[in-house]
């Protein structure tokens, strides 16, 4: 399966995007991120980008006051996820411009579409910054 | 930006999203949703609400349930959304669907009707948006309504919809892979789409296609390597390009996959060797995706049948993590050395420091993950040590699951490599006292087994000694206040087993013992049901040798409570143990013969020993028995117990009816067979539990998955062993000390090069010399002797190694200069990004929506300078990833561009590029513009929280 769920969180540990790909209660997620940003956040810079936590992997990536967690299975590649974080920070980039914090909480859908355009199924699908952004770009003008 | 057309937004969205950003505590936060829970509970309902309106609402009860709360109240309004013509208003009503209901929801049949007619529509972003709504809602029973739909998207001109219905029947295949079974071929045919994304998606089914039999897919091994090949080759578009690096991502998918295919497969691995050794050669390795294609060849190699020089290239890369100076790559190096040792174990050798190192480090996930290479390193030199540091580190966590796992693997090597029965029952000793509660009951079995069987050899002496030592343990042990539950079950079993059985202990001193258990554990009913077994069993010990028994006075207070106990397992016990103790010697010696735990049981099923007593029984007139089977039919003429018997099974029939609902129908068949006519002979199906056997063969798939996980599994143990128990009997004593020698020498070696890499802070020769002690005793006995001048030579290529590449300091300093402008060019080639982009967007075949998107790119070209304001955030970008880690202080943006170019010492040439770019960019400014922004929708922006405009890629 790959990706279990895709979090975006802030420095505070308040959610700003949760996508899961398998499902879970809404107390069974909030037990969830409470757990896990309880546990990278209180890491330091140094330190590895990766925690495990129970049978799966978190991977994640601050940039600036956002912290993004995405939970993989154990046998996925940590490296290549934490570039694929990447790939989304700089596909929002270049979609919303300076994108900050306040840019996806604006647009919250936007992001989820972009997201659904990235993973399908716990799987990463889509990496060409062009595809990804086409149908959303699409979406604003036609409406 | 995004304020006018169908993104509109309202003063009071913009308000609520606002004050949620702003929101100090949790509490504040909940106040907030709490309140705006009320607003939407009253608006949502109010009739003719404009569309924008209610996406915007739609889009607040998203917010409600990501920050945990119930906006179950608005669900039926999102489904009702689906339905809207607009396409904007459709698609974030399918994602908040999808964000709110599981694949079982009851509102999932209002929704399937919507995604048939949306399946079908000419618009193709339409036909996107159901099909991401297929991937999440449709569930098994509604997957035929589907299914046919989304076979002719299969062929759809449209590249986006192929991918994603490629992506919905990998979707049905993991929910039912029976319903799909016949169309799995497609996957094969989407492999060779036109369109690189369809293919890249395709992918992704074939590897769990590929992992669950690999035999059938043999046949593409050449396709895959191509495709591969091609795409290390740059064939594909640039769009796919990330950091220079050609479509890294698929690289990676089909890197697992080649590993599947080649996994002991000579032929296959053989074609993919040239491929693998090209990109091993070409990947860059100063970039983080770099190293993540590199780190996926390396599984491939160590999954594949071995080429040596391939290997080497692992080899190789893997000292690289392993001598970086960050974590994450240390990490990978770590995970990637416990792969390759499977194939070449001296390779371990060559790393040990920076193995103890990873060991001895405050970060607990590398901690984690070098303990896990430890454990497929062990062998029976070695096994004290490290199980003696799992146990040590094992006391020192909290986090249960992780502890559950240590301790398992801590019993799993003890029994696999003690080298002495006395360490094995110290070594147990010591995860029950601190992790009993936590370990498999089996485990506790196994170890009683172990006790009472010895450990094989024929050597009853050995045996003896063995028990008598763990009797003396746990006597000790008892002493200790709160034991798990677990481990004093073993303790009783033993202490009854063999506790009396050296005459070192009196049974008054046991029994003593075993009586102090059962009183300060008295919640406990299994340990007291124990102890009291254990208490007959010394008894009966003593009766049978013709000794006199004296019950102490505690144990005859213990025995009068138990016999008045609530628990009737308890009292049975306690009834037991009064009855032997009256009985005779030789009784008592047939009743509990001593040390006759090993001892076969043989079962009569038939009871046939009772036959004739049976007879006996018939010729007096008695009915004879009727199989539990055929009973059900006899219910009007039975007596009252067979009645009894019937409504019992029959309860347990329908109890797991409900629970299957399928099989019931079918279940409810024989049943009725059995009620019309009793005399059909039909044996088997008859029997409930039986007819459930037969109508569950509609998951035979699943079985097969089963089967094949045990197989893997069955696969890891046997490298466990076969791998490292030829090792370990070779290495007799003398080869130990030669191998000492060589290991000791190349350790120095090494220390000296990696105090200049490793530490310019600590100052530990004294820490080395311990590190070297701990390395000899995990690494040292680990080649045997004739492979010794191997691996010395292969020691001394990678010190040498380790000399070229780390022991002049300013050479480093040189080769990261060289390194940093290598990557500047880059930069400017990604600056250039933007328009090529938009070249390809022309180029698309949406050719209809040219002018829009022309729109897009005068509007973007209009929206401030992008070109300019972008340049310093892709350099920060690209500090950020060569260094590995993330800026440091977010709340400084010049320190935070700064700090990981100063940790990685680029040199001197790359700081004031930095510095400038960082002084000359527009990132306060952008921010400032987008507070503007606010400020003209009409929201008040406070200082409150300035993180909230803090660009991300700042």
């Amino acid at each position: 399966m790959g990706i279990r769920f895709i979090l975006m969180v802030n420095k505070q540990g308040q959610t700003r995007l949760a996508q899961y790909y398998e499902w879970l209660t809404l107390e069974e997620r909030r037990a969830l991120e409470g757990e896990i940003v309880r546990k990278c956040l209180a890491r330091n810079e140094q330190q590895c980008s990766f925690v495990e936590h129970r049978n799966y992997k978190i991977v994640y990536r601050r940039y600036a006051s956002l912290f993004f967690l995405v939970g993989v299975d154990n046998d996925e590649n940590e490296l290549a996820i934490l570039e694929f974080i990447h790939l989304l920070v700089e596909t929002m980039d270049r979609h919303f411009g300076n994108v900050c914090e306040l840019d996806i909480m604006f647009h919250l859908e936007k992001a989820h579409f972009m997201l659904e355009e990235m993973v399908m199924n716990g799987c990463i699908v889509e990496t060409s910054k062009a595809n990804i952004l086409t149908p959303v770009q699409l979406l604003e003008k036609t409406s | 930006m995004g304020s006018q057309g169908g993104f509109y937004q309202s003063k009071e969205f913009l308000d609520l999203v606002k004050s949620i950003g702003e929101a100090r505590s949790k509490a504040e936060e909940d106040r907030i949703v709490l309140n705006e829970i009320e607003t939407l509970k009253r608006r949502i309902s109010e009739p003719d609400i404009p569309k924008r309106k209610m996406k915007e609402y739609i889009i607040r009860l998203v917010y409600i349930e990501m920050l945990g709360h119930d906006a179950s109240f608005g669900y039926i309004h999102a489904v009702k959304m689906t339905h809207d013509d607009s396409l904007l208003v459709k698609r974030t009503g399918y994602l908040a669907v999808t964000l709110f209901l599981n694949e079982d929801h009851d509102l999932i049949i209002l929704i399937v009707n919507t995604i048939q007619k949306d399946l079908k529509s000419d618009n193709y972003l339409v036909v996107c948006a159901a099909l991401n709504a297929v991937c999440k809602l449709i569930n098994e029973e509604t997957i035929p309504a589907v299914l046919p739909q989304v076979m002719e998207l299969l062929a759809h001109p449209k590249e986006a919809v192929r991918k994603k219905a490629i992506m919905a029947l990998h979707r049905f295949y993991q929910k039912s892979p029976s319903s799909v079974s016949h169309l799995v071929s497609n996957f094969r045919k989407r492999l060779c789409d036109n369109d690189p994304g369809v293919m890249g998606a395709t992918l992704c089914p074939l590897f769990e296609l590929i992992a669950r039999d690999v035999n059938s897919y043999k046949d593409l091994v050449i396709s895959f390597v191509s495709i591969l090949k091609q795409v290390a080759e740059r064939r594909l578009s640039k769009a796919y390009d990330y950091h220079q690096m050609p479509a890294p991502f698929i690289q990676i998918k089909l890197l697992k996959i080649l590993a599947l295919l080649g996994s002991g497969d000579k032929q296959a691995s053989e074609n993919m060797y040239t491929v693998v050794g090209d990109i091993f050669r070409k990947c860059d390795s100063s970039s983080n995706i770099g190293n993540a294609v590199l780190y996926e060849c390396i599984c491939c190699v160590s999954s594949i049948y071995p080429n040596p020089k391939l290997l080497e290239s692992a080899a190789d890369v893997i000292s690289r993590f392993l001598k970086s100076d960050s974590h994450n790559l240390k990490y990978m190096g770590i995970d990637a050395l416990g792969r390759l040792i499977k194939i070449s174990p001296e390779i371990a050798e060559q790393h040990q420091l920076a193995v103890i190192d990873c060991l001895e480090d405050p970060d607990d996930t590398l901690k984690r993950k070098t303990f896990e290479l430890l454990y497929k390193m062990t062998k029976s030199t070695n096994v004290e040590v490290i199980v003696d540091r799992m146990i040590d580190y094992m006391i020192s966590i909290n986090d249960n699951h992780y502890k559950t796992e240590i301790a398992s693997r801590c019993v799993e090597l003890a029994e696999q490599f003690a080298p002495s029965n006395q360490w094995f029952i110290q070594t147990m000793n010591r995860v029950f006292e601190h992790a009993g509660d936590l370990v498999n009951i089996k485990v506790a079995h196994n170890l009683m087994r172990l006790i009472a069987e010895g450990f094989g050899e024929d050597d009853d002496n050995a045996d003896t000694k063995l028990r008598s030592s763990a009797v003396e343990s746990y006597l000790r042990i008892l002493g200790e206040p709160k034991l798990p539950s677990v481990f004093l079950q073993v303790i009783c079993w033993v202490l009854g087993e063999y506790g009396t059985a050296d005459g070192m202990f009196s049974a008054s001193d046991i029994t003593g013992k075993l009586c102090d258990v059962a009183e300060a554990y008295s919640n406990d009913e299994t340990v007291k049901a124990y102890a009291t077994t254990a208490l007959m069993k010394i008894y009966a010990f003593e009766i049978a040798a013709r000794r006199k028994v004296d019950m102490l006075p505690e144990c005859q207070s213990l025995m009068e409570e138990l016999l008045a106990s609530h628990s009737t397992d308890l009292q049975q016990r306690a009834y037991e143990l009064q009855a032997v103790i009256g009985l005779d010697a030789h009784a008592v010696a047939c009743i509990m013969p001593s040390d006759a735990s090993c001892e076969d049981i043989e079962v009569d099923r038939d009871l046939s020993f009772l036959n004739d007593y049976i007879q006996e029984a018939i010729e007096k007139g008695a009915q004879p028995y009727i199989p539990e089977s055929e009973r059900s039919g006899m219910l009007n003429i039975s007596n009252f117990r067979n009645q009894d018997h019937h409504e019992a099974s029959s309860h347990g029939l329908r109890f797991e009816a409900y629970e299957l609902p399928k099989p019931a129908v079918q279940s409810r068949i024989p049943q009725t067979l059995i009620a019309s006519t009793e005399i059909v002979p039909v044996p088997e199906p008859m029997y409930p539990r039986e007819s459930y056997q037969t109508t569950m063969p509609s998951i035979p798939s699943d079985a097969g998955s089963a089967e094949l996980k045990l197989r893997l599994e069955g696969v890891q143990k046997k490298w466990g062993r076969s791998t490292y128990t030829p090792a370990t009997s070779t290495s007799n004593s003398t080869s130990q000390k030669t191998v000492n020698g060589t290991s000791q020498g190349d350790g120095a070696s090494t220390v000296s090069s990696m105090r200049e890499t490793y530490d310019s802070r600590k100052p530990q020769v004294e820490v080395s010399h311990e590190k070297q002690k701990l390395a000899a005793s995990l690494f040292g006995g680990s080649s045997k002797t004739e492979k010794s001048p191997a691996t010395g030579h292969k020691a001394a290529k990678a010190s040498s190694h380790v000399v070229k590449s780390h022991v002049p300091k300013s050479s480093l300093e040189v080769a990261s200069e060289k390194a940093t402008p290598a990557q500047q060019p880059p930069d400017l080639l990604d600056l250039g990004e933007p328009t090529a982009t938009s070249t390809a967007l022309q180029l698309d075949p949406f050719k209809q929506l040219e002018g829009l998107l022309d729109a897009t790119e005068v509007a973007s070209a209009v929206n401030g300078a992008p070109a300019a304001s972008r340049s310093p955030d892709i350099m920060a970008l690209y500090a950020d990833t060569a260094a590995g880690i993330h800026n440091k202080n977010d709340a400084d943006l010049l320190s935070g561009l700064s700090n990981p170019s100063v940790t990685n010492m680029p040199g001197t040439t790359a700081m004031p590029q930095v510095t400038q770019s960082s002084s000359k960019g527009p990132n306060p400014k952008d921010s400032l513009e987008k507070d503007a922004l606010v400020r003209q929708m009409g929201v008040n922006p406070s200082s409150q929280n300035p993180n909230l405009f803090k660009d991300l890629l700042g």
